[in-house]
C-alpha cells in the first residue's frame, strides 16, 4: 500500500499546483506601468460631470460610472492604490430630499419613456419610487471624488458652501450635495480636496460659470471685466446664478486652486471647457419648429401686414431703427417649417414708441411687437422649451407661443449670447491651457472631444457615439450630462493624456461596454 | 446506480462539451481501450471485446472528480476574470454477463458528455455566458458476440437524458432602472433522445487486438424549456417577458479505432478518436414568444481527432501500474472562442494504479492532467457564413487547466 499513499501525495500536491496562470499577468506589477504619475491616491476635483451627473440627477449607477470612478479602476489594473471612495447617494431614483420634502430644483432622474406602441419616446421624471437621499444625513470620512453638482469655479474655494443652514437662506449660499459630505460647514471643497494629500488629481471645472447663463437662455449678467482683484469672496457673491463668470476672476480662483493641488502631488490634469452650445440642450430643438399649412400662413402674415410695412417703415423714417434692424425685425410665415419669433433684448424697445401717434397700438399689442424679430438659424432653443412652443396662451387660438406670441428671453439663446458665452469660455481655456502649461500638467481637450462628438462622432466597437439627443449615446437624457458611455469616453481622453504626459501605460476602457439612456414607463 | 445518476454532474475537460472519463484503467491508459481486454469499461470502449472477459459476471464502477478552471484577460482594457467552477463528477457503471460462450449481455450508464462553466456574474463576455451546466447521461443495453474465435462484435440501443442550463446577459448594456444586467437564463431537463453504438474486435493472435468502435450522432431536442428573463426594463420597447423556447443541441458521433499488445507483463495501447463535431454549427434559441428575438449563437465546429497512447505494466499479483498520454485537438476554430467552451488543443498526461483486493474485487485509481497552452482568441463569428449574428467580436487570452482525480472498482465473479 505504500506505493498507493505516495501516489495519493503526489495527488493532492498536484491538485494545488493546477489552478490556470499566465506567463504574463496584467494584475502583476510591472505589465503596465504608472510612469512618472503616482495613482495611489487619486482625488477628482469639479461639478456634475465629474460626480457622475445625468439625466438631471445624481443617483448610483450614475456615480459609478462617473469618468473619474472609472479612471480610478484602470489605475487599480496599473498599481497598487488606497482605493476610491465616492459620495454615493442613497439610491438610483435621484432626486433630494430635506426634512422629508423633495427639494425644488432636485427632482427624480429621467427616464425614457414610450407610448404603449413602443412609438414615441420622450424623457421623464421616473416615478418607480420616492427620492431617498436626505441631505442633512452627513456621510463620514473622505471622498476621493469631490465632484459637486452645480459648482462654479470660484465655488470650490467657497467656505459655508457646504453649511447646511446655507439650503435655507435667500440666496441659498451652500450646495446641497456638498452639504452631504464636506467634513464641516465652514470647509471648501479645495480644502476637503487637499486634506486628503492626493498623489494625483484632476480639475474639471468652469462649465457652470457660462452653463446657468446659457441654459436660461441668457437671462444672467455677464460679469466680463468687472473684476478688480479685490476679495474674491465679496466679489463673487454679488454673483447672480444664471451670470458669467469674469475671465479673470476665473483665472485667479482657478489658478490659486492648480497651485494649491499639484504642490504635493506627483502630478494631475486639468480638462477644459466644452462649448456649452453644442450639447443637445440646444442642438435638438429646431429653431425653425413651427409648421404652418398656407392658409395659416396667410392670415398670420395679413395679422403682421401692418407691423412688416407700416410700422417699421414708419419708425426707420423717423430715425428710431436702422434699414439693418428693419430687416431683422420683418415677420413672414410661409407654408412649410417656420422660424420662431422671439423677444430680443438686444433690439431697441419699441413698445412706448408704437403706443403713441401715428401708430396708436394698444398697451398689449404694443408689448408683444415691442422687441419682436423672427429667429434666424443662429439661434438655439433650450430642449425644456421644446413642450412650450406652440402652445396657447389661455386657450387663445390666435395667441400661439412661438408664432404670434414671441418667445421671452429664457426660451431662446440668441446669437449675440452664444458669442458672449464662447469669448468667456475661449478665455477660461486659455488659462487653463496656460496653467497646465506653466505646472506640467496634463491638458485634456474635453471641448475638442465634444465638438467631434456633435461633428462626425466618435467609433467605437459596436458604432459611432455622437452628441444626437436620445439616439447618439453620449449625452444623457437631460441634453447637458452624458452617460456612461459620454463618461468613458472622457475618461479615454483623459488616460490618453495622462500617458502622454508621465510616459505611463494606464489601460483604456472599451466603450461599448458603457450603457447609454434608461428606459422605464415608471413616469406616473 | 440510480445513486450514482443523482449525484451526476459533468463537466466539461475535453475538446467541445466530450467529457472523455469512461473508465479508470482506460483513463490511466490515455482513455484508449477499443483493443484492450481488461475489465467491463469495455461496455464503454468496445463492447465486442466483452465477450472476452474470463469471468461470468462483470462490474466496473467509477467516478472521477473535476478540477477545471478558465482565466481570461485583456490587455487593451485591462480586464480579467476567472471562472468558479464546480467540481464535476462524471460517472460510469458498466455490468456484464455471459451467457454462453459465444454471447455476452451488458447493461451501461455513462456520462460522455457535459460542460459546467461558471464566470463571474457580468463579466466582460456576460452577453456570451454567465453559466452553463448541460448534462447528459447515457444508458445502453448491450449485447456481445464471438462471430469466430478471433472476430466478435457488440453494441446497443443508447437512451439519453439530458438537461440545460444556460445563464447569459442580453447585451453589453441593457439595464433596468436600478443598473440591473438584463438577462436570460433558459433551463431544460428530462430532454431524452436515442443513439445506438456498435463496435468490432479482431484477435489475430492471443497478444494482438484491433478493435473499431462507433457511436451515433445524438441530437438532444429541448422543446418548451423555460426561458426566463430578469431585470428588463418596464419599457415597450424592451417587452422581454417570460417565454418558452426550444433549442437542439447536438451530442457528436464519435469513432474509434485502435490495437493493443501484449508482451510479457506490459501492454501498449493506441486509439484514435474521430470526433463529427461539424454538426454544432450554430445553437439556436427559439423562443416561443413572438415579439422576442430568437438566439442564434453560432459554433461552427470541426470535425475533430485525439491521438491516445496507453502502456500498462503487471507489476505482481496485487499493483498493476498504467501511464498514458493523448493530444486533444479542439473542435472550436479560430474566431469562434466562445467563452462557455473556451478550448484550444491540449496535452493531456494521465497515470493510474489497479490494487487487487482478491480475485474478485479490485480497487482502480487514475489521474488526469490536461495541459492547455495560452492562446490569444476571439468570439467573431464569420458575417458571410452566419449573416445574422449581430454581436461585437468579444475577445482576449484564455487558459485553461483540469486535473482530474478518479477512483472505480472491478468486480468479477
Amino acid at each position: 500500500m505504500k506505493n498507493y499513499f505516495r501516489y495519493i501525495a503526489v495527488l493532492a500536491l498536484s491538485i494545488v499546483s493546477c489552478e490556470p496562470e499566465f506567463e504574463d499577468p496584467i494584475d502583476e506589477e510591472g505589465f503596465y506601468s504608472n510612469g512618472e504619475a503616482d495613482f495611489s491616491n487619486y482625488v477628482a476635483l469639479g461639478n456634475s460631470l465629474t460626480a457622475g451627473f445625468a439625466d438631471n440627477a445624481l443617483y448610483i449607477s450614475g456615480q459609478e460610472n462617473s469618468y473619474p470612478n472609472i479612471l480610478a479602476q484602470q489605475f487599480a489594473v496599473v498599481q497598487d492604490t488606497e482605493g476610491f471612495r465616492q459620495p454615493l447617494v442613497n439610491d438610483n431614483t435621484g432626486g433630494l430630499v430635506l426634512g422629508g420634502q423633495t427639494i425644488p430644483g432636485f427632482d427624480t432622474r429621467l427616464v425614457l419613456s414610450f407610448d404603449a406602441d413602443g412609438s414615441n419616446p420622450s424623457p421623464q421624471n421616473y416615478r418607480g419610487a420616492q427620492p431617498t437621499t436626505d441631505v442633512s444625513t452627513k456621510l463620514e470620512g473622505s471622498f476621493n471624488n469631490m465632484g459637486v453638482p452645480g459648482a462654479k469655479s470660484y465655488q470650490l474655494a467657497f467656505p459655508g458652501y457646504g453649511d447646511l443652514s446655507g439650503l435655507t437662506t435667500q440666496p441659498a449660499t451652500a450646495n446641497p450635495y456638498f452639504v452631504r459630505f464636506a467634513s464641516s460647514p465652514q470647509t471648501t471643497v479645495v480644502q476637503d480636496a487637499l486634506a486628503q494629500e492626493p498623489t494625483f488629481f484632476s480639475l474639471w471645472i468652469g462649465n457652470n460659470d457660462v452653463l446657468g447663463f446659457a441654459t436660461s437662455g441668457g437671462v444672467g449678467v455677464d460679469q466680463t471685466g468687472t473684476f478688480t482683484g479685490a476679495n474674491p469672496i465679496e466679489y463673487f457673491s454679488t454673483y447672480g446664478p444664471n451670470d458669467i463668470t469674469d475671465p479673470n476672476a476665473f483665472a485667479a480662483v482657478y489658478g490659486q486652486m492648480v497651485q494649491d493641488l499639484s504642490a504635493s502631488a506627483s502630478g494631475g490634469v486639468l480638462i477644459n471647457i466644452p462649448d456649452v452650445a453644442s450639447v443637445p440642450y440646444f442642438t435638438t430643438v429646431p429653431v425653425n419648429a413651427i409648421p404652418l399649412d398656407s392658409q395659416t400662413a396667410t392670415a398670420l402674415n395679413a395679422q403682421f401686414a401692418a407691423y412688416n410695412d407700416q410700422i417699421l417703415p414708419g419708425l426707420m423714417g423717423l430715425g428710431l431703427l436702422s434699414a439693418e434692424e428693419v430687416q431683422a425685425r420683418r415677420i413672414n410665415f410661409t407654408e412649410g417649417q417656420n422660424f420662431v419669433t422671439l423677444r430680443d433684448e438686444s433690439l431697441t424697445d419699441i413698445s412706448q414708441i408704437i403706443q403713441g401717434a401715428p401708430f396708436n397700438l394698444d398697451a398689449q399689442t404694443a408689448g408683444l411687437l415691442g422687441q419682436l424679430r423672427q429667429a434666424t438659424v443662429g439661434d438655439l432653443i433650450p430642449l425644456t422649451s421644446s413642450g412650450f412652443l406652440g402652445t396657447t396662451v389661455g386657450g387663445d387660438p390666435m395667441m400661439i407661443n412661438g408664432v404670434s406670441v414671441p418667445l421671452g428671453d429664457q426660451h431662446v439663446l440668441t446669437t449675440s449670447e452664444q458669442e458672449m458665452i464662447a469669448a468667456a469660455t475661449q478665455r477660461y481655456n486659455e488659462t487653463i491651457a496656460a496653467l497646465a502649461e506653466a505646472n506640467g500638467l496634463g491638458l485634456v481637450d474635453a471641448n475638442a472631444t465634444l465638438s467631434r462628438l456633435a461633428s462626425e462622432g466618435i467609433s467605437f466597437d459596436a458604432g459611432t457615439v455622437t452628441a444626437d439627443f436620445v439616439s447618439g449615446g453620449a449625452f444623457s437624457l437631460d441634453g447637458i450630462h452624458l452617460t456612461p458611455r459620454g463618461y468613458a469616453i472622457i475618461a479615454n481622453g483623459i488616460i490618453d493624456e495622462i500617458n502622454d504626459t508621465y510616459n505611463s501605460e494606464v489601460p483604456k476602457v472599451n466603450v461599448g461596454n458603457y450603457t447609454t439612456v434608461t428606459l422605464s414607463n415608471d413616469v406616473q | 446506480m440510480l445513486v450514482l445518476c443523482g449525484l451526476t454532474s459533468a463537466v466539461i475537460y475535453a475538446g467541445g462539451y466530450r467529457v472523455s472519463l469512461q473508465g479508470q484503467r482506460s483513463l490511466a491508459m490515455g482513455h484508449t481501450g477499443v483493443a484492450l481486454v481488461n475489465n467491463a469499461e469495455l461496455a464503454f470502449f468496445n463492447p465486442a471485446g466483452l465477450v472476452y472477459l474470463e469471468n461470468k459476471i462483470n462490474v466496473a464502477v467509477g467516478a472521477s472528480a473535476v478540477f477545471s478552471n478558465v482565466i481570461w484577460q485583456n490587455d487593451e482594457f485591462g480586464q480579467m476574470a476567472e471562472t468558479d467552477n464546480p467540481v464535476g463528477t462524471p460517472f460510469y457503471a458498466y455490468f456484464s454477463y455471459g451467457v454462453n460462450d459465444w454471447l455476452t449481455l451488458g447493461l451501461s450508464a455513462y456520462t460522455p458528455y457535459g460542460s459546467s462553466v461558471e464566470w463571474p456574474d457580468d463579466w466582460a463576455g456576460s452577453h456570451l455566458v454567465n453559466n452553463i451546466d448541460l448534462q447528459a447521461i447515457y444508458i445502453q443495453p448491450l449485447a456481445s458476440v464471438k462471430i469466430s474465435e478471433k472476430i466478435s462484435i457488440g453494441g446497443g440501443p443508447i437512451y439519453v437524458n439530458g438537461s440545460v442550463n444556460f445563464n447569459r446577459n442580453l447585451d453589453r448594456t441593457l439595464t433596468d432602472v436600478e443598473g440591473n444586467r438584463a438577462n436570460v437564463t433558459v433551463d431544460a431537463s428530462g430532454v431524452s433522445a436515442w443513439g445506438w453504438s456498435l463496435g468490432g474486435m479482431y484477435s489475430p493472435t492471443e497478444n494482438l487486438r484491433f478493435g473499431v468502435n462507433y457511436r451515433s450522432e445524438i441530437i438532444v431536442e429541448a422543446e418548451g424549456g423555460d426561458a426566463d428573463f430578469e431585470n428588463i426594463p418596464n419599457s415597450p420597447a424592451t417587452s422581454f417577458a417570460d417565454t418558452q423556447f426550444d433549442a437542439a443541441l447536438p451530442l457528436p458521433a464519435e469513432l474509434t479505432v485502435g490495437a493493443s499488445y501484449r508482451f510479457d507483463k506490459w501492454t501498449v495501447a493506441v486509439d484514435y478518436n474521430r470526433n463529427y463535431w461539424d454538426v454544432y454549427n450554430s445553437l439556436d434559441i427559439d423562443f416561443a414568444d413572438a415579439g422576442i428575438p430568437d438566439s442564434d449563437n453560432p459554433r461552427n465546429y470541426k470535425n475533430s481527432s485525439i491521438y491516445r497512447f496507453g502502456l500498462q505494466y503487471w507489476a505482481n499479483e496485487t499493483f498493476t501500474l498504467r501511464a498514458g498520454y493523448y493530444f486533444d485537438e479542439s473542435p472550436v476554430q479560430s474566431g469562434y472562442f466562445a467563452p462557455e467552451t473556451p478550448r484550444n488543443d491540449s496535452n493531456n498526461f494521465t497515470g493510474g494504479l489497479s490494487i487487487n483486493i482478491n480475485d474478485r474485487f479490485a480497487i482502480d485509481a487514475s489521474f488526469l492532467y490536461s495541459r492547455f497552452d495560452e492562446i490569444e482568441e476571439t468570439y467573431n463569428p464569420d458575417p458571410e457564413t452566419f449573416p445574422d449574428y449581430e454581436g461585437v467580436p468579444f475577445g482576449g487570452t484564455f487558459k485553461s487547466s483540469a486535473f482530474v482525480p478518479g477512483l472505480g472498482l472491478t468486480i468479477k465473479i
